[in-house]
C-alpha cells in the first residue's frame, strides 16, 4: 500500500511537471481536442507571485538566494470533490487554471487514464522531442580532440 | 525668504507623450512585438532578469521595448514591477549537476566527462559585421549529432578527487540563507549574502572590477573550472501537496573558477574557488560574479586585503545599478533651494577670502560706494 501510494505520487507528480513545462497553448489545444471538462470551483486564484530562486554556493554546498522568478497558481474543486492544484512559471492564468483541474481530474480514478493519455502524454512527448532536438544540436557542437602526428615512423 | 513653488505639470505631461512618440519611432516602421525581442535580443533580456532579478522573459522584453533599449531603465522598471507580487516562498535548491546542458567548456581538462560542448558561442567567430543579417537573410537549422545521454558532473567534483581542491562552500549547519530584499545589508556579510548581491550586480561594474584581479589588484590566478549553461528544473515546497511542487524550468549560467593560492596561516596551499550564478545566458556575468566572489573571500582566506575588488563594503554598496543610477540621476532633478543656499554661502566665503587677501582693496571699494 505505501509503495502504491508512493508510485502515484511520483506519477502526479511527473504529470504537474509536464503540465507546467508545457505552453498554454499546447495545453488548450489538446484541453478542446480531448474535450475535459472545464468546470470546476476555483478555490483561489489564479493569482501570480514570486518565487525566490535558490542555487548552492559552488554548485552542491550551502543554499543562497539568487533571484526571484514570476509564478502563477490557482486550487480549484471539481464537482465531484477532487481537489487538484497547480503551481507554474510565468504569469499564464488560464493555464494555471487548467492545469489544476488536469491535477484534479488526474486524482478521480474514472478520469486518470484520460488525463494521462489524451493530455499528459501528448504534451510529455511534445517536450522530450524539443529536449531531444536540442541535445541533439548541442552534441553537434562538441569538441572532438585529435593528435597531431609529428614526422612518419 | 523661501517661497514654495510648484508648476511643471502641463511640461511633465508633455514630455511624457512626447516620449511615447520617440519611443514609437517612425510609424512608417512596423512596432516591434515582444516575442521578437524575447526570440532575437534574448542576451539583452536575460540581462535585464538577472540585474533586475526576475525571471520573466516577457517582462524584461516589455521592460526594454519600454526603456527604449535603456538596459538600466529596463531593469529599473522590473525591479519596481517585482514589488508589486505577493511572495509565495523559497525554491528548493537548484541543481546545476542536473542540467539540460546547452554549453559546457572547461579551461582546465580537456579530457572531461561528458565533453566540451560549445553550444551558440561568440567564441571563435571573427567579430566580422555580417551584411547578409542587414539583409535579412535565410537562416539554415543548426547540425544535430546523435549521441546517447551522457552524464556530465561538475568539475569541481572531478578535481575534489585529488583532494587539492576546497569543497563547495558551506554554512553553519543553522544557517538559514540570507535575503537582501528582506533586510538591510550589513557589512561584514556571509557569502550566500554576497553571492546574492552579486548575481544581481551591474555586469559593467563586476565586469571591471574582476578584470581588476587580474590586472593585479589582488592577483588571484584564476581558471575557468568550468562554465555551462542550459535549463535546470525548479520546484517549491508547499503545504498543500506531499511532495515539492515543480515549477517548471529556468536557463542559468554557472561559472566555476578555480584559483590557485599558496596557503595562509588559514589554508594550506590548494586550489580556491570563486563561484558564479546568474539567470539567462550571461556568460560574461557569472566570469565577472566568479572573480569577484573569490576576490571578496579574501579575509576567509587570511589574504590581505589591499584592493577594491577585496573590499566587500566597497563592491557590493556600488554593485547595484538601480541604487547606483537613482543616486547619480538624482542630481538632475531641481535643487533650487539647495542651490540658493550654497550659493549664498560661497558669497559670504569669498566676500571674507577677499576681506583677508586685500584689505586695503576691499576698503577702497566700500569708500567708492559711500
Amino acid at each position: 500500500m505505501r509503495g502504491q501510494e508512493a508510485r502515484d505520487q511520483a506519477e502526479r507528480k511527473a504529470a504537474m511537471a509536464t503540465l507546467a513545462q508545457s505552453s498554454g497553448d499546447d495545453i488548450v489545444r489538446l484541453w478542446n481536442e480531448a474535450g475535459l471538462p472545464s468546470q470546476a470551483e476555483l478555490l483561489r486564484g489564479p493569482e501570480t507571485g514570486l518565487v525566490t530562486l535558490r542555487g548552492r554556493i559552488g554548485g552542491g554546498g550551502a543554499p543562497f538566494n539568487v533571484g526571484e522568478a514570476t509564478v502563477t497558481r490557482a486550487t480549484v474543486r471539481l464537482p465531484s470533490g477532487q481537489v487538484g492544484h497547480c503551481y507554474a512559471l510565468g504569469r499564464d492564468k488560464q493555464k494555471a487554471r487548467l492545469a489544476a483541474i488536469a491535477d484534479a481530474l488526474w486524482q478521480d480514478p474514472a478520469r486518470r487514464a484520460e488525463v494521462e493519455t489524451r493530455l499528459i502524454a501528448p504534451l510529455r512527448s511534445a517536450l522530450a522531442t524539443t529536449q531531444e532536438k536540442r541535445r541533439a544540436e548541442t552534441a553537434a557542437t562538441k569538441v572532438d580532440f585529435f593528435t597531431m602526428v609529428r614526422g612518419e615512423d | 525668504m523661501y517661497v514654495a513653488v510648484k508648476g511643471g505639470e502641463a511640461a511633465i505631461r508633455n514630455a511624457h507623450s512626447l516620449l511615447a512618440d520617440r519611443r514609437r519611432g517612425d510609424r512608417s516602421v512596423p512596432a516591434l512585438r515582444l516575442d521578437q525581442i524575447v526570440e532575437q535580443l534574448a542576451l539583452g533580456v536575460d540581462r535585464v532578469m538577472s540585474e533586475g532579478s526576475l525571471y520573466d522573459r516577457e517582462l524584461a522584453a516589455l521592460a526594454i521595448v519600454q526603456a527604449r533599449g535603456d538596459m538600466i531603465e529596463a531593469i529599473f522598471l522590473v525591479r519596481a514591477y517585482r514589488t508589486t507580487l505577493p511572495r509565495f516562498g523559497y525554491s528548493k535548491p537548484i541543481d546545476t549537476g542536473a542540467m539540460l546542458v546547452e554549453r559546457r567548456v572547461s579551461a582546465t581538462y580537456k579530457d572531461l566527462p561528458g565533453g566540451q560542448l560549445l553550444g551558440p558561442t561568440f567564441d571563435y567567430t571573427h567579430r566580422l559585421l555580417d551584411p547578409g543579417l542587414a539583409a535579412g537573410a535565410d537562416v539554415a537549422e543548426p547540425l544535430r549529432r546523435e549521441t546517447e545521454k551522457l552524464a556530465m558532473p561538475r568539475v569541481s567534483a572531478i578535481l575534489a578527487r585529488e583532494g587539492l581542491i576546497e569543497a563547495d562552500g558551506q554554512m553553519p549547519q543553522d544557517h538559514v540563507p540570507g535575503d537582501i530584499t528582506r533586510e538591510p545589508l550589513e557589512f561584514p556579510m556571509a557569502r550566500d549574502i554576497r553571492l546574492q548581491a552579486l548575481s544581481r550586480g551591474d555586469e559593467g561594474f563586476l565586469l571591471a572590477l574582476g578584470y581588476s584581479t587580474q590586472r593585479g589588484y589582488a592577483r588571484n590566478h584564476p581558471f575557468v573550472g568550468e562554465i555551462r549553461i542550459g535549463e535546470v528544473e525548479l520546484e517549491l515546497d508547499v503545504p498543500e501537496l506531499p511532495f515539492a511542487a515543480p515549477l517548471g524550468t529556468v536557463r542559468v549560467t554557472e561559472c566555476q573558477m578555480v584559483n590557485q593560492f599558496k596557503g595562509s596561516a588559514k589554508a594550506p596551499p590548494q586550489f580556491t574557488r570563486g563561484y558564479g550564478l546568474v539567470f539567462g545566458q550571461s556568460e560574461r556575468k557569472a566570469m565577472a560574479m566568479a572573480l569577484c566572489d573569490r576576490a571578496l573571500r579574501a579575509s576567509e582566506l587570511g589574504e590581505d586585503v589591499v584592493a577594491a575588488a577585496q573590499d566587500e563594503e566597497f563592491v557590493i554598496s556600488h554593485s547595484d545599478n538601480v541604487q547606483a543610477t537613482g543616486f547619480v540621476e538624482h542630481l538632475k532633478l531641481p535643487h533650487y533651494v539647495d542651490f540658493q543656499a550654497e550659493l549664498d554661502l560661497v558669497r559670504r566665503m569669498r566676500a571674507e577670502y577677499e576681506a583677508r587677501e586685500n584689505p586695503t582693496k576691499v576698503e577702497e571699494k566700500r569708500e567708492a560706494a559711500e
